[in-house]
């Protein structure tokens, strides 16, 4: 194709604007978390205030060990369940109720959350009355919540892998006599592994983000960080509110930047290889 | 696989799909049964569906709720004024994110999964720190305000939060990298010699893109579009802190319906109506989201 100065430019220009839009409000807002003034909008200098403040606000502290334990328990558990189920629509062609088992793994994804949210109290208060369990509502029930669409994610990860992934390499295993579970153990699982650590993290970062499905299955005994900081965000913005907002993006940006690190050192490691 | 066994199969699909039949498909038929309920005082408030008062079980349903959302207009408004700013930001996503995601599909390869990832990253943080952000930059007397005014180009603070203008930029800053992830899958799948035949054969720039990208692109402006609209349709955080009283969207009137009135059975009837209109698009969407079509 003929690459002009020109397209060159265009190109810069649209990618430039893009990602401004993306990023400015983000950097605005951790900028904004080192201003000395209790106005969000007049700059008085840098200051590290807020974040002394944060660190003595035991409600926003209490409510982030809560998301933590929840997204926690959340992400191992959809780990698991995603992993088997996208295994299980990659590799078994054919089972009783496959088209309802691909609908329950995909609409989660795009189902409205006041729905999801709505829906899985009204089970959790049903099973009470009914057969007495879940007793109560808090840390299990959005535990659970959580570990539901995190599985959904998990599974389209690892199904999208397994579909790229060389099938001879298992057969060639077979062959040489190894037995199917030292197979799966040795060759399957870690050349899905990519998308093993990057399921895991996303419904880790999902379960941390989610205010609207934990505010419908949560009981008065768990606020997770989320729900403090919306109930904090309704009286205005608040300069507490930037520094947290720019820890948790700070830790994000982190862990995100190490999985996509590792997983293109494993792509290239394949390619190599 | 080869080798697995009945009971390894058995686990491998059984346990996932009873945790998704119990703790999402169950729940919905819930949601179906409880909007045929009377609202009641009491723990749950509602009232059973089978009862038995003697003589046998009895069925007790009424349709009271879903002639509530008939009847009261506010309902219908809602569900307009949310697919009618859904739409909107749809289209504004695809107008917003092809560029972007064609530009980087014409990057250098080395380029490209870094430009991926720029676009990624904003999805892995918190949707409600970002939805945050806009509220001090478009605030009466907030950053963008305040640049215009030093600017000179305004005398008077504009009112950019608590409208239409404020949801849009909301839904449309969210859901931007969910359009771009699918765009880009499809453009870069895009064969270039069919470009390079096209202008061989006297097709200017414009008229290949027409004639060629365009058409091939289908798939993904499909996906991004579904992969947007639907979730935006039942947005309850961004109308709720960027669109003030004023603005009337149905994830909003739900939560609300269960939040603030209590009312349970109206709130599934509400869920009920929504998951009705959108079992049509969720279906396509199924359709265009499948992981091996993708890969």
């Amino acid at each position: 194709m003929r690459r002009s100065g020109g397209a060159l430019a265009l190109r810069g220009g649209v990618l430039a604007l893009g990602f401004g839009f993306l990023y400015a409000p983000i950097v605005l807002l951790v900028l904004y978390s080192f201003n000395a003034s209790r106005l969000v909008t007049v700059w008085a200098g840098f200051s590290t205030r807020w974040y002394g403040a944060l660190a003595r606000n035991e409600g926003f502290r209490a409510a982030a060990l809560t998301s933590l334990e929840v997204a926690l328990m959340a992400a191992s558990l959809a780990l698991v369940l995603g992993t088997f189920a996208g295994f299980s629509m990659a590799r078994f062609a054919r089972f009783p109720g496959r088209p309802l088992f691909g609908f329950a793994l995909m609409a989660p994804l795009v189902v409205p959350e006041v729905i999801l949210g709505l829906s899985l109290l009204l089970m959790f208060v049903a099973g009470e009355s009914v057969i007495g369990w879940p007793q109560g509502r808090g840390v299990m029930t959005i535990t659970i919540a959580h570990a539901t669409f995190g599985a959904c994610f998990v599974s389209v990860l690892v199904r999208a892998q397994l579909a790229g992934f060389d099938r001879t390499l298992e057969e060639a295993a077979l062959d040489l006599g190894a037995r199917p579970w030292a197979v799966l153990a040795r060759i399957t699982l870690p050349g899905i592994s990519p998308a093993l650590v990057s399921g895991w993290l996303l419904a880790f970062t999902l379960s941390l983000d989610d205010l609207v499905i934990a505010s419908f299955v949560t009981g008065p005994s768990a606020t997770t960080l989320p729900m403090a900081v919306f109930s904090s965000v309704r009286l205005g913005v608040s300069p507490e509110v930037n520094a947290l907002a720019t820890l948790f993006l700070g830790v994000v940006f982190v862990l995100v930047a190490l999985a996509f690190w590792l997983m293109a050192r494993a792509d290239r490691r394949r390619i190599i290889s | 696989m080869i080798g697995i066994g009945r009971w390894a199969r058995l686990v491998l699909i059984g346990l996932p799909f009873a945790w998704l039949g119990l703790f999402f498909l169950l729940p919905l038929a819930i949601i179906v049964k409880i909007s045929l309920a009377r609202s009641a005082i009491g723990i749950p408030p509602y009232t059973p569906l089978f009862f038995d008062d003697g003589s046998g079980l009895k069925i007790q349903a009424t349709l009271a709720n879903f002639a509530l959302l008939a009847s009261d207009d506010l309902y219908l408004r809602a569900y307009l004024g949310a697919l009618g700013n859904a739409a909107l930001a749809t289209a504004l996503c695809l107008a917003v994110g092809y560029p972007i995601a064609y530009a980087i599909a014409r990057s250098p390869g080395r380029w490209r999964l870094l430009l991926l990832f720029l676009v990624m990253l904003p999805f892995w943080t918190s949707f409600l720190i970002r939805v945050y952000a806009w509220l001090a930059i478009l605030k009466p007397n907030g950053l963008l305000n305040q640049l215009l005014i030093a600017a000179g180009l305004i005398a008077t603070p504009l009112p950019l939060l608590n409208n239409v203008f404020s949801v849009e930029l909301g839904l449309v800053y969210s859901y931007l990298p969910f359009m771009i992830l699918p765009l880009y899958g499809s453009l870069s799948a895009l064969d270039e010699s069919l470009l390079e035949a096209a202008a061989d054969l006297g097709a200017r720039p414009f008229r290949a893109f027409l004639g060629v990208t365009l058409p091939l692109s289908l798939p993904g402006i499909a996906a991004g579009s579904l992969i947007v609209l639907i979730p935006a349709i039942g947005e309850f955080v961004i109308p709720d802190l960027l669109g003030g009283a004023d603005t009337l969207m149905i994830g909003k009137v739900l939560w609300d319906e269960f939040f603030n009135n209590r009312d349970w059975p109206v709130a599934s009837a509400v869920a009920v109506v929504l998951v009705a209109a959108l079992a049509i698009p969720i279906l396509l969407a199924q359709k265009f989201l499948a992981p091996e079509r993708a890969a």
